[in-house]
């Protein structure tokens, strides 16, 4: 069957939303699709598709079989490749979830099976990308003491690195925007809030905190960019390295690195 | 105050750089109680332009010392700014880094001002500080000062998560050489204060839950190589040594900068040996991880490591007959020993081939190094050869397919090895 014959799912884009469709493919028997996000799909006029409506209960019935079937490292890496927000990852954990589902236990581990593999790959690359930002976080103190922080990630890592940054955090109030996916988490000492902020309040929110900024703010900001500076040894200089570590994508956000793009 | 703080970490940050250990592993401290910070896998907050990585804040309380170490930049008889912070700047400055999220803790190293136990007894103020009165959770790596007593050693360990003394030269006689004020026998007893105590805490604490942690991240010491002329193989068994009676978790190596013009070492404008250094920790990497004995990688036949290729490959050179090994039935043993085949792709290769016997295109895909991989092993499709290369050829076309950032000139054609 060529995959232009093949049925077309059209879902939410959302996690639910593709166990859903793998739920739905076991009931209409369709072993094969194509799948597509409905933000992004443009029905050509003389297809047909069918539309998956995000259900819960389907879902947590595909996710309660996953975990009977895989290995726990293996239902994290399910997890984490989805938020790569890759193209072609919906339906590579959708076939993924099939293989799992037709075989008997145990062939999670089969890295000799191209999906299984590419799976454990791209949740290799989200993890990277969350430790990264576990990493490049750069708060800056505010006048009303909210420790605020603007990231750009490659992949979709906020809701990855927000248990990690409330554990750590426990006893400040903190608050991570996403600038490209235009949400943020914030932390009040109690619990995490998702946050969207508009164009115009964003704006707002810079030009307001350049004056509410904390006294010491600057004299921290300051002494970390002499500390980079000191403990850098000139006679070792690699910048080879130092950019593959530290790509020229990340330095608008590095308090270390302002002023050097 | 803003420029004498400014000034402070300058001068004791850039003393403290020498010291390679950043590592902020291997403790499991959790926040307890909403204080701030924990500690985990690890995480490098930063890159410098040397490219090493930054997690902690390196610093020195004091570099005022009162020794006179060839090697050290601090030693007394150099005429260099001095400094010295007090407590409460040093518990400042790491909270406040902490808090912003720059660093995963503090590495806190001291010159000796006065003698060992003042010195000492400063350093554990300062952790304490941080734990008792910050309820500070983040990773603290403290330097044991030499000489200082095992009662405040002992109470340290109770407060830090690393906890290191450096053997500074390989040898004795190389430290007898550069610093005849230090020595071996020093270091080893302060490492033997903190292995026995861990030892103790650790097996009292199966009896009762609450006993608190010592030193959860173990020790670590650090070498400085190429000051003194020891070879590789004096540097890595000394390395052994260490890691077997002291149960270090890790052993640094530091390539020698000459920062001064003292005939006994290299002249100032000499470069590092980062090569050498690399190749070290690649020795070390097999000693700890790939099931190498020292003896196979450096021994009286082979005391210093090739330059040009990373250890195991010139193991693997050395040890035609062990190759080629069937990807599809060796031991994991025998697959991590094979050059281009990494601990993560051999556990990946165990895995899949219970579900049938495994193709070139599929370990290309795996993320082995086929290119060098190839020649040491067999798999499914493996082209059917009709004489092993051998290794002399073997070890020409390696080098020639290779491209080292490290090497300048063309490699030498057909050498013996």
């Amino acid at each position: 069957m060529l995959t232009d014959d093949l049925p077309i799912y059209i879902f939410d884009g959302t996690f639910y939303g593709l166990l859903t469709a793998i739920f739905e493919s076991y009931e209409r028997k369709h072993p094969r699709i194509q799948l597509c996000c409905r933000e992004t799909y443009a029905p050509e006029f003389f297809s047909g598709h069918i539309d998956i409506h995000s259900d819960k209960v389907k879902a947590q019935r595909v996710w309660r079989g996953l975990q009977q079937k895989v290995a726990s490292v293996h239902l994290g890496h399910f997890y984490k490749a989805f938020f790569s927000e890759q193209a072609a990852i919906h339906l590579a954990l959708f076939r993924y979830a099939r293989y799992i589902f037709d075989h008997p236990a145990g062939h999670d581990f089969n890295y000799g099976h191209e999906d299984v593999l590419a799976i454990a790959q791209m949740s290799q690359r989200v993890h990277r990308e969350k430790h990264r930002m576990e990493a490049f976080v750069r708060f800056k103190k505010s006048g009303n003491g909210l420790f605020f922080a603007v990231i750009s990630p490659d992949y979709n890592v906020l809701p990855l690195i927000s248990k990690h940054f409330r554990n750590r955090y426990a006893d400040q109030p903190w608050l991570i925007y996403d600038e490209r996916r235009k949400y943020g988490i914030h932390y009040d000492l109690h619990a995490l809030h998702e946050v969207t902020i508009d164009f115009t309040q964003e704006q707002a929110m810079t030009a307001q905190t350049a004056v509410i900024i904390d006294a010491q703010e600057e004299l921290y900001t300051q002494l970390w960019k002499d500390y980079f500076r000191s403990t850098n040894i000139a006679e070792r200089r690699n910048m080879k390295l130092h950019i593959q570590h530290v790509p020229r994508r990340y330095w608008r956000y590095l308090t270390e690195k302002e002023g050097k793009l | 105050m803003y420029e004498r703080i400014r000034e402070k970490l300058s001068i004791l940050a850039d003393a403290a750089k020498y010291d390679v250990s950043c590592s902020s592993s291997g403790s499991d401290r959790k926040n307890t109680g909403k204080g701030i910070g924990d500690t985990g896998s690890g995480i490098c907050h930063t890159y410098t332009e040397d490219g090493r990585c930054v997690s902690l804040l390196k610093i020195l309380l004091t570099n005022f010392c009162i020794y006179d170490c060839a090697f050290c930049v601090s030693r007394r008889s150099n005429d260099i700014r001095r400094a010295a912070f007090t407590v409460e700047e040093v518990v400042s400055l790491t909270m406040n880094f902490y808090r912003r999220n720059y660093i995963e803790g503090l590495f806190l190293s001291s010159g000796i001002f006065k003698d060992a136990d003042y010195t000492m007894e400063r350093m554990l103020r300062i952790v304490k500080k941080l734990r008792l009165e910050e309820n500070y959770n983040g990773y603290i790596h403290l330097k044991t000062i030499p000489g200082a007593s095992e009662a405040l050693v002992t109470e340290a360990g109770l407060y830090a998560d690393r906890m290191s003394i450096n053997l500074e030269m390989p040898t004795e006689q190389g430290l007898q050489l550069l610093a005849p004020e230090k020595s071996h026998e020093e270091v080893k007893r302060e490492l033997a204060v903190i292995r026995d105590q861990a030892v103790a805490y650790n097996s009292e604490r199966k009896l009762i839950k609450t006993t608190p942690k010592f030193v959860p991240a173990g020790q670590s010491t650090q070498m400085v190589i190429g000051a003194t002329p020891e070879s590789d193989k004096d540097i890595m068994h000394t390395a052994q040594a260490f890691y077997k009676h002291y149960a270090l978790k890790r052993v640094y190596y530091s390539g020698y900068i000459p920062i001064s013009n003292d005939s006994r070492m290299p002249a100032v404008g000499t470069r590092p040996p980062l090569i050498r250094e690399n190749r070290l920790y690649q020795t070390d990497w097999l000693m700890r991880f790939y099931d190498f004995d020292v003896a196979e990688l450096l021994n009286d036949e082979h005391p210093n490591l090739d330059m040009d290729m990373d250890p195991k490959l010139a193991w693997a050179l050395r040890n035609p007959h062990i190759f080629p090994v069937d990807i599809n039935t060796a031991d994991y043993k025998l697959i991590i020993r094979v050059p281009g085949i990494g601990i993560r792709s051999a556990q990946k290769i165990i895995a899949a081939r219970k579900f049938g016997k495994l193709h070139i295109h599929q370990l290309k895909k795996m993320g082995i190094a086929y290119n060098r991989a190839q020649y040491f092993i067999r798999c499914a499709d493996s082209p059917f050869l009709l004489r092993e290369p051998d290794p002399s050829q073997l070890k020409a076309l390696l080098l020639r397919q290779s491209t080292s950032k490290y090497r300048t000139t063309a490699p030498e054609q057909l050498t013996l090895f």
